[in-house]
């Protein structure tokens, strides 16, 4: 009985359909491109269109980094991170800057990405007019007609109760000014990364069956009215309680001494990162 | 009239099945009514043409199905004709017959061309959402991304039909059948458009509520000009509004004329006998 | 020195999975996958039908893995069938030739070939077996001999009874429509993903692989009263079917070139249900249409709600949800509806914050206006 698993888990026909999924999804940014979405051995919206994305593209070459809600070290990141090691043996990374791949979910890492890097984005819902309606007959045919008054009402309406938009998390944007997408559940906060990113985009929802992309340099706008500008999450006068960090995504925390809110960056590696090169700075002033 | 319609529709056929050898001739199709006994094919639509000129109010009139809403239906996209053409006075679709186009394109007339006002208001209606909201809708559609400009638009039009300010953040499923088909109104003539389309639009309202409707619409094309084709099955509902009136009767045209002719001197035995039960 | 990553996030995961092993073993005691083979019928037919794999004996390995969780089984099964690559499509299978070894029919009371009641739990009282406790393995021997010996006596009969379709005589009299031969290859929903509207080939494999409790709801849903189907099943078949695959190089085989590769126990149900139809010539007609089911394995529940949906799919204008294909079809997969529920324990801290940001954001909106 053959009980050695394949190298990157799947079988070589179903990476090729896949990468051809890719193609498609990278020649018509912001289009989900439906695929045949294989079981993964981690369950359906823990992650399994971002992994087949990944396991479909890596190579002995590359250097993996893998991140759930910003952390490098929370669990699912790292069952992911261990089921990609074991069918592959590729180098896994904490460095945003040292990745040739990184997957996430629901973050966009603070370090801007280069053109030599593709992100990785898990969905959990990829119709961002879902909401509106639920027919993925009648959906698939308001994308062809470029039809998203749906979407716009969604935020009129919003405005119309509160005064404001309330959306969080997945706001909706414009690709290449045709296709309106779901970003994934990142934050607002990270929403302007994706206009004109150099890196890669590909978003993978293994459920729901679809892949899309946004290629590098590709216009990707907030769904706005001209009236009420899109707004970011509000970090204003808080910091990173660690390294200080001030125009970041930021975790709100409680500190279990004082009771007080405090703030920590959500990025953990980058929190790292300027720890350590504040460190360096100060060992170096001592030095002079 | 060397004046050039707004809107001209020609030869426009609508079957629903296939036909046989019976009944695919146009001129000898030996139907009941409008369908064929041998295959059961219904003709709803037959070789219709007709023109709406720039401002004019256009009734057709006919009873249950003499194919005026199929025809209305065609006409609005909300399906497919079988055969026949449309074209709109209209510097980017001169010359393009409108049925041929691609969904996108017939989207974009929808959303910037076109009007409707359906009978039941929930075709028209996003019950669920507020009415200024549902206002909005049409206006994004058409492109715009202001909010304030919305709004002041989606006001000016409520109070135009007489839907109190205070009540525009409610949703019409809470609303009276006349206030949600004067919400519907409001709705269609949001985006300013050439030609707007009223489907039986006081068909279920009260005799009281018909009348007010009525004269909202009349008033409505009077100050804004707009090309308005209405069907009715009503021909008292025709009377107060068409200029000029087509009259169906099992899927063709049997008469058209200026209303006022063809109240006083109906030409077909059907109008005769439609103008003399009005009496 | 410098700062490094607490490894909070492996470690836990680790001693996790320790931990399970523990909860497995702490009893001291486990079962042999040939145990599970040999009693456990009814879960590994189950665990084979909603992983759309059939093996037993890995359907059995599954079941001891994941501790008798259906669930986790399915899941496992569906994990291993993504790395088989899948080389060839079997020959059209033809119920008919079922090895049959239990069929009702209750649309009659007696049918061409006989009912043939079979082993079905159906007319078992179900009260507790308290015996069970002390069986042992002798007992099993002693009992086993003695049963074979009796069906030999009772049952010299050599040859091989020939069980007709029920629908077959039906549909000489021109009360369901005769269908002619379709062959063409199925679309298969793990190469391609499902669009819609669905083929029919699409439904009845989604159906067929669907989650048993989730299936069986949606036809009793309809069933009593939140649908339009109400049928009566024509006949139930459980048995054995031979699978055939042709030689892969030639492109046009003969019948005796097929190969042979085993053969699946199969638990088919054909649903009669009368619909109003409208004839060729415009007039309105009774007459019956068919609703399938089929799954592996014996698993009789399932095939006939999968018969009840598969009829009520036919029929999309009907206002209810069990006649639509997106509600129905998207959501009664076991590994899917599994996955998505239980991803809602995954941290959600980045998507909460912002909705916090967004909240408190509306309330100082409100709070301004209010000033």
């Amino acid at each position: 009985m053959k009980t050695k698993p394949h190298f990157a888990f799947l079988d070589e026909g179903s990476k090729k359909e896949i990468r051809r999924t890719i193609l498609k999804a990278v020649a018509i940014p912001g289009y989900q491109v439906p695929f045949a979405s294989r079981e993964m051995p981690i369950a359906r919206g823990w992650g399994t269109g971002g992994l087949q994305i990944t396991l479909s593209l890596i190579g002995k070459e590359d250097v993996l980094k893998v991140i759930d809600q910003g952390a490098d070290e929370s669990v699912n990141a790292v069952s992911i991170k261990k089921l990609v090691q074991s069918t592959t043996g590729v180098e896994i990374t904490e460095q945003t800057a040292d990745a040739s791949l990184i997957q996430s979910r629901h973050r966009i890492p603070e370090v801007p990405l280069t053109y030599k890097q593709i992100l990785v984005l898990q969905v959990p819902m990829p119709e961002p007019l879902r909401v509106y309606e639920a027919k993925e007959y009648k959906t698939k045919m308001l994308h062809a007609e470029q039809e998203y008054s749906g979407a716009w009402l969604m935020l009129f309406e919003q405005i119309m109760k509160y005064g404001k938009t309330s959306t969080d998390a997945d706001h909706p944007v414009y690709v290449n000014d045709r296709y309106v997408m779901a970003p994934s559940p990142i934050p607002r906060f990270d929403n302007p990364k994706m206009n004109q990113s150099e890196a890669l985009i590909l978003l993978g929802a293994g459920r729901e069956k679809k892949i899309y992309a946004i290629p590098p340099f590709t216009d990707v706008t907030s769904l706005a009215f001209e009236d009420y500008p899109f707004a970011k999450e509000d970090f204003t006068n808080k910091h990173c309680y660690l390294c200080g960090a001030d125009d970041v995504f930021l975790d709100e925390l409680i500190d279990e001494h004082s009771g007080e809110t405090i703030y920590q960056c959500n990025d953990t590696s980058y929190c790292m990162e300027r720890l350590n090169s504040n460190q360096k700075e100060e060992v170096g002033s001592v030095d002079a | 009239m060397h004046e050039q319609p707004l809107l001209s529709v020609q030869h426009l056929n609508k079957q629903f099945g296939s036909g046989c050898s019976k009944c695919t001739q146009l001129e000898n199709r030996g139907l009941t009514k409008n369908y064929c006994p041998n295959c059961g094919t219904i003709y709803a639509c037959q070789d219709i043409s007709l023109e709406l000129y720039s401002g004019e109010i256009l009734g057709v009139v006919g009873e249950s199905g003499s194919g005026k809403s199929s025809l209305m239906k065609c006409l609005y996209f909300d399906s497919d004709v079988t055969s026949g053409e449309a074209y709109i006075d209209d510097k980017e679709l001169k010359g393009k017959n409108l049925f041929a186009l691609s969904a996108q394109r017939k989207r974009y007339i929808r959303n910037h061309k076109y009007g409707m006002v359906y009978q039941n208001p929930v075709h028209g209606l996003k019950m669920n959402f507020s009415s200024i909201g549902n206002i909005a809708e049409k206006l994004i559609a058409a492109g715009n991304r202001n909010v304030g400009e919305m709004e002041a638009i989606g006001k000016s039009l409520l109070e135009k039909v007489h839907i109190p300010i205070y009540r525009m953040k409610e949703e019409p499923q809470h609303f009276s059948g006349g206030m949600q088909q004067r919400v519907q109104i409001a709705k269609a003539l949001s985006n300013n458009p050439p030609v707007l389309f009223l489907d039986e639009v006081t068909t279920g309202l009260d005799l009281s509520v018909q009348a007010d409707v009525l004269d909202l619409i009349k008033n409505i094309q009077r100050e804004l000009g707009i090309s308005m084709l209405v069907v009715s099955h009503d021909l008292a509902v025709i009377r107060m509004l068409a200029d000029r009136t087509i009259v169906m009767l099992n899927g063709k045209i049997i008469e058209q004329g200026l209303t006022d002719q063809i109240l006083e001197d109906p030409a077909h035995a059907y109008t005769q006998q439609l103008v003399y039960s009005l009496l | 020195m410098g700062y490094v990553a607490v490894k909070g996030g492996t470690k836990a995961i680790e001693a996790s999975i320790k931990r399970l092993k523990y909860e497995r073993l702490k009893g001291q005691d486990s079962i042999h996958v040939e145990t599970i083979l040999a009693t456990m019928r009814g879960m590994v037919d189950q665990v084979m039908s909603e992983a759309s794999l059939y093996d037993p004996y890995l359907a059995a390995l599954a079941i001891k893995q994941a501790e008798g969780s259906m669930e986790e089984a399915v899941f496992l099964l569906r994990a291993h069938r993504s790395t088989l690559p899948r080389l060839y499509y079997s020959q059209t299978m033809e119920t008919e030739n079922m090895f049959v070894e239990r069929r009702i029919s209750a649309s009659f009371k007696d049918i061409p070939g006989g009912q043939l009641l079979g082993a079905t739990y159906d007319y078992t009282h179900r009260l507790l077996d308290f015996q069970l406790i002390e069986e042992t393995k002798s007992d099993i021997e002693q009992w086993l001999s003695e049963y074979e010996q009796e069906v030999n006596c009772s049952n010299p009969q050599e040859e091989v009874i020939y069980f007709p379709k029920v629908v077959d005589y039906l549909r000489e009299e021109g009360l369901f429509e005769t269908n002619p031969l379709e062959n063409t290859p199925p679309d298969d929903i793990t190469k391609k993903s499902l669009q819609f509207p669905a083929s029919r080939s699409e439904r009845l494999q989604v159906l067929t692989r669907g989650q048993t409790g989730a299936v069986t709801s949606l036809g009793y849903a309809s069933l009593r009263g939140y649908g339009q189907v109400h049928p009566t099943v024509g006949e139930v078949r459980v048995g054995n079917l031979p699978i055939y695959v042709s030689p892969p190089t030639e492109e046009e085989s003969e019948y005796e070139d097929d190969y042979y590769i085993g053969e699946v126990k199969l638990t088919e149900v054909e649903s009669f249900v009368p619909v109003m139809k409208q004839n060729n010539r415009n007039k309105k007609e009774l007459e019956f249409e068919i609703g399938y089911g089929i799954c592996f394995g014996q698993n009789e529940t399932k095939a006939i709600a999968m018969s009840i949906l598969d009829q009520c799919l036919d029929h999309p204008e009907a206002p209810y949800p069990t006649h639509d294909e997106e509600f129905v079809l998207l959501h009664i997969d076991s590994v899917e509806s599994t996955g998505f529920i239980s991803h809602l324990k995954l941290p959600h801290y980045v998507t909460f914050q912002s909705k916090l940001d967004s909240v408190r954001g509306v309330k100082q909106e409100v709070e301004k206006d209010e000033n």
